[in-house]
């Protein structure tokens, strides 16, 4: 078993004959993942690089049996892709793309309410991956190794760390999915930690965070109260100043909140193992196995 | 993007807002002409800068008459306003905007913004509004109202009548407090905004409502639907090195330390910032070179970073993914000879292609220290920028 993403996912790319829609469906093709196809409207019927492209998503659906889409079509008209791809009846839908209005992500959230059976992951992520089955993103596939460590975080590059100290320490991963750096997301962390808590091959769960929003405060709620299963955390933007945008449009102190300090305090108080330093994300895990709980002391 | 109260009450006055106009001052030869298109007093003269506070700063003077006005324009133009939404630093003022004074009888507060909890816009109002809004938002949170707003059909007119009588105002004013709500929501919605917010809102002696002041944010991402906005992004009010670095695709923040940082990513940028930190040192910058960085954009990095005289050294931290570091390598390479590099530089390569990032970086004539993980990278960068006399 495994989260959200299994050997029984077809995918399709949207936007596939763009630049960077080819080159990630041709590298999760490589991982393994079933690609069955992919979307450019207007390029329908057509070829390339033995992908069969289609005009809709509909039409790939229909034809190909496609269950999850991967989606690179640029900002402006990525929130109409999401919407495309939940009507053909696409379970999974993973946005890659960066730089979506957040005006777009709230009307394409209301929408989707319409659409229960449909997940979206991201936008403005690295997307998801479950080693030696599938991936369904841009992540380099070789850091992974399978294993029982569910990792969710908001962050590309730093999952990778995240990541690549687990496969160090010869745990490996069960699902990592990166659920993306915007202020309106589809999958929350709260979303992936419930997913992890029911799932049998998940034994431990990382979850990497950032300064903006209270996203990481309400997973802690979650932690507290129900989570069967040891979990770690780093959170990032210690050393952010108030009101400057940190690359993610979602990771900004505004009014005061969304510090990191609250937010380390609040996964403290919920038992969490909270690394000090990103060096140390492997280690804080390590403890939470143990039962620690609470803050990683500094090694002297 | 912001903009200021003055550009801002143009978009207000576009949307039928009640404001009063007034002229944009640069130069104090041009308050004549200002006191000529608006002869009738008393006058209000406001600086003009992005930073909140500005009135308690001393950045908003009432003049009552036409020497008082020319007056309040020499002191605030090219005064250095300090308020604590400016930073210690403070901005110097380099435009004002003088408009006609406005009698009223009561101050509120009204702002949109996005709710990411709820995913969609919301209303923060409050019959409490004015200079102490901040003071009031952290210990009488319970004074802020909010109205969710559907993110597809916008405020329903019903919410803003309720809202109107719940704040307190004149019940015959219904129709106009109404409507001035949801032309702010319908600003918000058009144009892709991440603020708009009007601090005072007031209650003229008429019971009318009147937009005192006016605080636009665009949401960077959407504005490339709003291309007729993008020429007035005021560049006096921007860091120069952030600009830069937008320009090359970089996403650079200035810090106050003195370790240059160049990182693949965003939450990588920020852990990077966080590691030296936690190891005693302190960060100069927050510095992405993003997903698919060139030599070229590695070579603008560094220039950026190193015209900050006050870095002493450099750490270089890539998690190769897509980017493959034999490629960054030869980036940082290139680019340490064409800026002849000359301060202490770490280097933390990892992932994709790494042996062949090491193999060029060895083979080059560049003076650096190799790190194997982050925290190793973070204590080395620490402390070799001790080791550098300021």
């Amino acid at each position: 078993m495994s989260v959200y993403l299994g050997k029984n996912a077809k995918v399709i790319c949207q936007g596939i004959t763009g630049s960077a829609g080819l080159f990630h469906s041709k590298a999760c093709r490589e991982y393994g993942t079933k690609m069955v196809g992919g979307v450019t409207p207007g390029k329908g019927g057509s070829e390339v690089e033995g992908f069969k492209v289609f005009d809709t998503v509909a039409d790939a659906v229909k034809k190909t049996g496609a269950n999850t889409t991967m989606i690179f079509v640029p900002a402006l008209f990525a929130g109409d892709a999401i919407l495309e791809a939940a009507d053909a009846g696409i379970e999974l839908i993973v946005c890659i793309t960066e730089g979506i209005p957040a005006n777009d992500m709230a009307k394409v959230n209301s929408i989707l309410k319409q659409y229960p059976k449909t997940r979206l992951i991201g936008p403005n992520c690295p997307g998801i991956i479950t080693p030696g089955v599938a991936k369904v993103g841009i992540m380099p596939g070789y850091i992974h190794k399978p294993g029982k460590i569910g990792i969710v975080s908001r962050s590309g590059t730093l999952t990778y760390e995240a990541v690549w100290q687990v496969t160090q320490l010869k745990l490996g991963q069960s699902t990592c999915i990166g659920i993306g750096g915007d202020p309106i997301v589809g999958t929350t962390h709260l979303d992936a930690l419930e997913a992890f808590n029911k799932d049998k091959d998940t034994q431990a769960v990382i979850m990497i965070g950032e300064i903006g929003g209270t996203a990481e405060e309400e997973a802690a709620q979650y932690v507290k109260k129900y989570m069967k299963k040891p979990v770690a955390a780093f959170i990032a933007g210690m050393t952010a100043p108030p009101g400057k945008r940190m690359g993610h449009a979602g990771a900004i102190v505004s009014g005061g909140k969304g510090t990191a300090k609250e937010k380390i305090a609040a996964l403290e108080a919920a038992g969490i193992v909270v690394a000090q330093s990103p060096g140390e994300i492997g280690n804080a895990l390590v403890e939470a196995l143990k039962g620690k709980k609470g803050k990683l002391k500094k090694k002297k | 993007m912001k903009l200021h109260e003055y550009q801002a009450k143009e978009i207000f006055a576009k949307y039928g807002l009640p404001v009063t106009s007034g002229m944009l001052v640069k130069h104090l030869s041009e308050v004549d002409e200002a006191l000529k298109k608006f002869p009738n007093g008393p006058w209000v003269v406001k600086a003009q800068i992005h930073a909140g506070g500005r009135g308690k700063a001393g950045g908003v003077k009432l003049a009552k008459n036409e020497m008082e006005v020319s007056q309040k324009a020499t002191d605030i133009l090219g005064m250095t306003l300090i308020s604590p939404q400016t930073g210690p630093q403070g901005k110097v003022v380099k435009k004002i905007f003088i408009t006609p004074a406005v009698d009223y009888t009561k101050e509120l507060y009204v702002s949109v913004v996005l709710d990411r909890a709820h995913r969609c816009p919301v209303i923060l109002a409050s019959a409490e509004g004015g200079t102490e809004i901040e003071e009031l938002a952290a210990h009488k949170p319970e004074a802020i109202q909010k109205v969710y707003i559907d993110p597809i059909q916008g405020l329903h007119p019903y919410q803003a009548r309720q809202l109107h009588l719940s704040l307190g105002l004149p019940p015959d004013k219904i129709n106009q407090g109404a409507k001035l709500f949801q032309g702010l929501v319908k600003i918000f919605m058009d144009l892709d905004l991440s603020l708009i917010e009007v601090n005072p809102l007031v209650v003229l002696k008429d019971g009318s409502i009147h937009c005192l002041d006016a605080k636009v944010s665009f949401d960077d991402n959407g504005l490339p639907r709003h291309k007729e906005y993008i020429s007035w992004r005021d560049p006096d009010e921007e860091d120069p090195r952030e600009l830069q670095a937008a320009e090359h695709g970089l996403s650079y923040i200035s810090l106050d330390g003195n370790i240059g940082c160049l990182v693949n990513g965003a939450g990588l940028a920020m852990a990077t910032a966080d590691a030296i930190q936690h190891f005693g040192g302190s960060p100069a910058n927050f510095l992405d070179v993003g997903g698919g960085a060139t030599t070229k954009a590695v070579t603008e990095a560094f220039k950026i970073i190193l015209s900050d005289n006050r870095v002493k050294a450099i750490l270089v931290n890539i998690f190769g993914g897509i980017m493959k570091c034999d490629i960054i390598a030869q980036g940082i390479i290139d680019a340490a000879k064409q800026v002849s590099l000359s301060l202490p530089l770490v280097i933390r390569l990892e992932g994709t292609n790494v042996e062949k990032g090491k193999e060029l970086l060895s083979k080059s004539e560049l003076k650096y220290s190799f790190a194997s993980s982050m925290d190793e990278a973070a204590k080395a960068i620490v402390v070799a920028a001790q080791g550098v006399k300021s």
